[in-house]
Formats: C-alpha cells, sequence, structure tokens
C-alpha cells in the first residue's frame, strides 16, 4: 500500500462487469457478459427495445441484482444508492408546477437521498451547486422554477445534477430523445467535455448513435441475449450486425452517417434508410 | 344581514374567554396543529395528495365516531382510523387513476359507516357534530399532551426523511436511481398525514382538515418554488388560519372550521394574485 508497486497504482476500472448475467424466469436477458470500461471513455449501448438497455442501467444503479456474474464500479461491488454514479434520464419535461427551483434540483442530485437535515457543510454544498450550474452554463436561471425552464434548459440541469456529485461512471438513459439538434448537440458536448477533463466513464443508451458517433469509443450492442462489445468500426458493420440479429443486416456510411438497412424493428430507429425530415447530421 | 354579520363578527367578551384555561389550550392545539400541517402541506401538494388527505380525514371521522360509540377515547379512535386509511392509500404507491379510484370507494364506505355509527350513539348530539366540523372544548389537557408528543413525532420524522421525500415527490425518476427507497417513503408519509389529520379533526372537523392540510401549501406553490421558502410560508398562513380563525371564533361562540377556512382561503385568493402579478412581470 506504499504506492511503490505499479500493481497497486492501476486505477480500478470504472466500470467492470465479470459474466454478467440477468434472468426473468425462464428469459434470459443476457449471459455472461464482460465489460472493463476504463475512466473516460464514451460507451454507446445501443440495441432493440427490449434487448436490455435499460436493464443494464439499472444493474449498475444497484437496483437489479444479477443472476450471476459480478458487478464492479469504481472497483467496488455496485450498491444502490453509491456515490460512483451519476444519472441522467430520458429528457421528460418537468411538469410546470414542480416546486423546485433550478439550483434544488441540481442540489437533490448532491445529496437527496441522504437522511437528516444536511445542516453542516451548506456552503460547501452551495459551492458545488453553483460550479455544477455554471459548468452547464445554467447559472443566468439558478432560481427560477424547474418547471418554467424549457426542454433544454432542463436537460443541462439534468446533466449538472448527475455531475454535481463528481461521479467516476454517468449513465445517461437516452438524454436526447426529443431534443431539438442544438441541444442535442450541446448536452452531448458537455458530456464529453466532463469524461475528457475529469475522466468520467460515460454509458450513454440510445436508440440512435449518429448524434454521438463522433464522440463514441467503443460500442456495446445488444441483440436477444447476445451482445458485441469494441469499437464503432468494429461493431457497426454489415456483418456484425448480421450475426448478431441473425438476419442480413447492411450498414451504410452515408457521408458521416450510420445508416442501418434490414432491421424490421421499427422501434428501433438507426434512421430507417432515410432519416425523417432528414435532420439530425451533426 | 347585519344580525348575521353582527353574529359572525363579534368581540364581546373575547378577551375574557381568552383568559380561560380551555381557550388557552384551545389556541395552543390550533398553533401545533398550524406548525406540522404547514410543514407537511407543501409536501401534500407537490405529491398530489389532496383526494388521500380527505379521504383519511373521513376515516379519522369513522374512527372518531366508533370510538364515541364504544366509549372510548375519541382521538385514539380517530388516530386508529386515519392511520389505517394512511397506510392503504400509502400502499397503493402513486399510480393516479388506480390511487383516486380507491381512495373514494374507501372514503365513502368510510362515511356512511361513520354516519351509521353516529346514529347509533344514543349520546349528546353535539359531541357528533364536533366530529364534522371540529369544536375548541374539544381539547382537553389530555389531548394537548397528545397533541404536544405526536407533534414532537412528525417534526422528527420529517427532520429525517425530508430531502429524500422532496427527491422522491419531485423527481422521482432520478431519485429512484439514486437509491431512494420511495417504495418505504410513501407509506411513511402517508402516516405522518394520517396523525396530522388525526390531530385536526377534533379541531377544525373531518370536512375541513383540507383547510389546514392542503391551502397553505397550495398557496405558498403560487408564489415561491424554492422548498425552504414554501414551508415557512406555509406554516405561516396555517398558523394565521387557526389561531385567528379560533380567537375569532371565540366570542360568536360558532364552530371555528368556518373561520380557519375562509382565513385560508383568503390565504390562497392573495397568494395566487401575488404570483399571477409576478408571473407577468416575469414574462412581460
Amino acid at each position: 500500500m506504499t504506492g511503490l508497486h505499479t500493481a497497486d497504482r492501476r486505477e480500478p476500472a470504472a466500470v467492470e462487469l465479470r459474466g454478467a448475467t440477468v434472468r426473468f424466469g425462464t428469459r434470459t436477458l443476457w449471459e455472461g457478459l464482460d465489460l472493463e470500461i476504463p475512466g473516460g471513455e464514451f460507451v454507446a449501448v445501443l440495441g432493440p427495445n427490449g434487448s436490455g438497455k435499460t436493464t443494464l442501467l439499472r444493474v449498475l444503479l444497484g437496483l437489479q441484482p444479477v443472476t450471476a456474474g459480478e458487478v464492479l464500479v469504481d472497483g467496488r461491488p455496485v450498491r444502490r444508492g453509491g456515490e460512483g454514479i451519476g444519472y441522467i434520464p430520458q429528457q421528460k419535461a418537468l411538469a410546470e408546477d414542480v416546486p423546485l427551483r433550478a439550483s434544488d434540483l441540481v442540489g437533490l442530485g448532491l445529496d437527496g437521498h441522504h437522511f437528516g437535515l444536511g445542516l453542516r457543510g451548506r456552503r460547501e454544498r452551495s459551492r458545488r451547486v453553483d460550479a455544477a450550474l455554471a459548468a452547464v452554463g445554467a447559472t443566468g436561471y439558478a432560481g427560477s422554477p424547474v418547471g418554467r425552464l424549457s426542454g433544454g434548459e432542463q436537460q443541462r440541469l439534468r446533466v449538472a445534477q448527475a455531475l454535481v456529485g463528481d461521479p467516476r461512471v454517468l449513465l445517461c438513459d437516452e438524454p436526447l430523445l426529443s431534443l431539438d439538434l442544438a441541444h442535442q448537440r450541446t448536452v452531448s458536448h458537455l458530456i464529453d467535455e466532463r469524461r475528457r477533463t475529469a475522466g468520467t466513464a460515460v454509458l450513454f443508451v440510445t436508440h440512435e448513435i449518429n448524434p454521438i458517433l463522433p464522440l463514441v469509443d467503443r460500442v456495446l450492442y445488444l441483440v436477444d441475449g447476445r451482445f458485441r462489445f469494441g469499437t464503432p468500426d468494429e461493431v457497426m458493420t454489415s456483418e456484425t450486425l448480421s450475426e448478431l440479429y441473425r438476419t442480413e443486416v447492411e450498414v451504410l456510411r452515408v457521408r458521416e452517417r450510420l445508416v442501418v438497412v434490414g432491421v424490421d424493428d421499427c422501434s428501433h430507429h438507426h434512421d430507417a434508410v432515410v432519416p425523417a425530415g432528414g435532420a439530425a447530421t451533426p | 344581514m347585519n344580525d348575521v354579520l353582527d353574529k359572525l363578527f363579534t368581540f364581546d367578551g373575547t378577551a375574557e374567554l381568552l383568559a380561560q384555561p380551555f381557550v388557552r389550550n384551545a389556541l395552543l392545539a390550533a398553533a401545533l396543529l398550524g406548525l406540522v400541517a404547514g410543514v407537511l402541506a407543501p409536501l401534500i401538494v407537490a405529491r398530489g395528495m389532496g383526494f388521500a388527505v380527505h379521504g383519511t380525514s373521513e376515516l379519522a371521522f369513522t374512527g372518531g365516531a366508533a370510538a364515541l360509540l364504544l366509549g372510548v377515547s375519541v382521538s385514539i379512535g380517530a388516530v386508529a382510523g386515519s392511520v389505517v386509511a394512511g397506510l392503504v392509500f400509502g400502499l397503493l404507491g402513486l399510480r393516479q387513476r388506480e390511487r383516486d379510484s380507491v381512495i373514494g370507494v374507501v372514503l365513502a364506505f368510510g362515511l356512511g359507516l361513520g354516519v351509521l355509527l353516529l346514529a347509533l350513539y344514543p349520546g349528546r348530539a353535539s359531541n357528533k357534530f364536533g366530529l364534522l366540523t371540529g369544536s375548541i372544548v374539544s381539547v382537553d389537557s389530555t389531548n394537548l399532551w397528545v397533541l404536544v408528543v405526536v407533534t414532537a413525532l412528525v417534526l422528527m420524522t420529517m427532520a429525517v426523511v425530508y430531502r429524500p421525500l422532496l427527491f422522491a415527490s419531485t423527481d422521482p425518476d432520478v431519485a429512484v436511481a439514486r437509491g431512494v427507497p420511495v417504495r418505504l417513503l410513501s407509506p411513511l408519509f402517508a402516516v405522518l398525514i394520517a396523525l396530522v389529520t388525526a390531530l385536526a379533526v377534533p379541531i377544525v372537523g373531518a370536512i375541513l382538515v383540507l383547510s389546514v392540510t392542503i391551502i397553505p401549501g397550495a398557496a405558498a406553490a403560487r408564489v415561491t418554488a424554492s422548498p425552504l421558502v414554501a414551508t415557512i410560508l406555509a406554516v405561516v398562513i396555517a398558523e394565521v388560519a387557526l389561531v385567528g380563525g379560533t380567537i375569532l371564533s371565540l366570542a360568536p361562540g360558532l364552530p371555528i372550521s368556518g373561520y380557519v377556512a375562509t382565513i385560508a382561503f383568503l390565504g390562497y385568493i392573495t397568494c395566487r394574485l401575488v404570483g399571477r402579478a409576478r408571473g407577468q412581470v416575469r414574462t412581460g
């Protein structure tokens, strides 16, 4: 423990799964999942509905126990409410009458899961909340009721709320859904900046890889209990996806976008051939 | 017309009455109730539990009526009734439609049962009426002690669970993700509501429990989004309504509930107007 041994100095992976398996009754969601995600890596989690993307997030949040295998966050067994994790939910407008200001929403991300009044360290708390608000450019509306803010502003607050606790791992559950292009870009760049400056590992669950394609280091693709984990160039190929889907799938690169053809599940909108409205080019 | 107004707003003998021990007990009870009701109200509103509170108070009435018939303490009956109701409603979770219908069913049955129990009660009618509309003479020194203990219990519990409860009430998805025991907090909060409701029933009456457990929170929500400011404001409104209503009701010798509800309602209207004026400034 003197720090002289190089083996001791090696940082534990931000996320590590060893042989992780989740079964519901007789249904196996995925089996023998091995992942090692170092700090600072940006991982996109893709796959059709019901392939277990959200369950993977629930496992990492400590809300869903694995049937077999091991799950470590920052080298420690995962547990519910662990400090090392930040979470950005699907973009869902907050009701107009939610009785919170922007700064309250972010503050809840820091210590909302703690019991007690938390009177000690209030100054430190507000310093961290202010810093998190500033980092996403939300200082201007820190005191506004969250329900009155736009979807884009709310989602910036979600980023601040997830990052205010300085997590080792950031879990994102389709955070760009229903945001317009400019806000998609802002939010994904805020996340990207964080992992570069603070070495936060990012697991980004999405239906749509294109808006984040330039940021992604590796892709975890889940289909019917099978999975592939590798760089986008390794995974997003006609060969690999055909193997995963067990049907003829073609992946086309059209300018800087990936278009997947032949996946009939339309809930799985990797841009069905021609992207609707042709909008989302980064 | 003037006769009625004179009867409603008279201060003849208010000063003498204020010197009476039973009046002082009543004022103290009103002040304690205002404190806990004000602290809970913003969260009740945030969680959309108005109907659940109403159901709880009707079950407190049923419990009180049963106690009256059995010859045991009405307060204990009210507490028992409302805690049972609170637990049932709390365990229903947050699915709005199912919750509403179950509350409606339980409320209707409880109210019917309560009316039947009261009809069977051979004693004085004023005791019966008191459960529905409240009365300050219902507060004797034993009740006052119960009130003090329950108030302390509710406030201490709130101090411990406030943050996760606020998180779960305003941002449930992320609260669950962060490990807040939402399933546990829901029935716990329902029990706290039940305790406060049971305290409120003898004072403001089962029908008007909402005037102290909803109106202050709803009013505060119109003017502020700060949880702390909302709580303070709700406590102030609840205190003014309860203590003010008690004092106003003394000389006329009428039930305090009408006065309490009216003051709280005026507070709500004021907050709405202030909120609207501010909103126009902000957007315009």
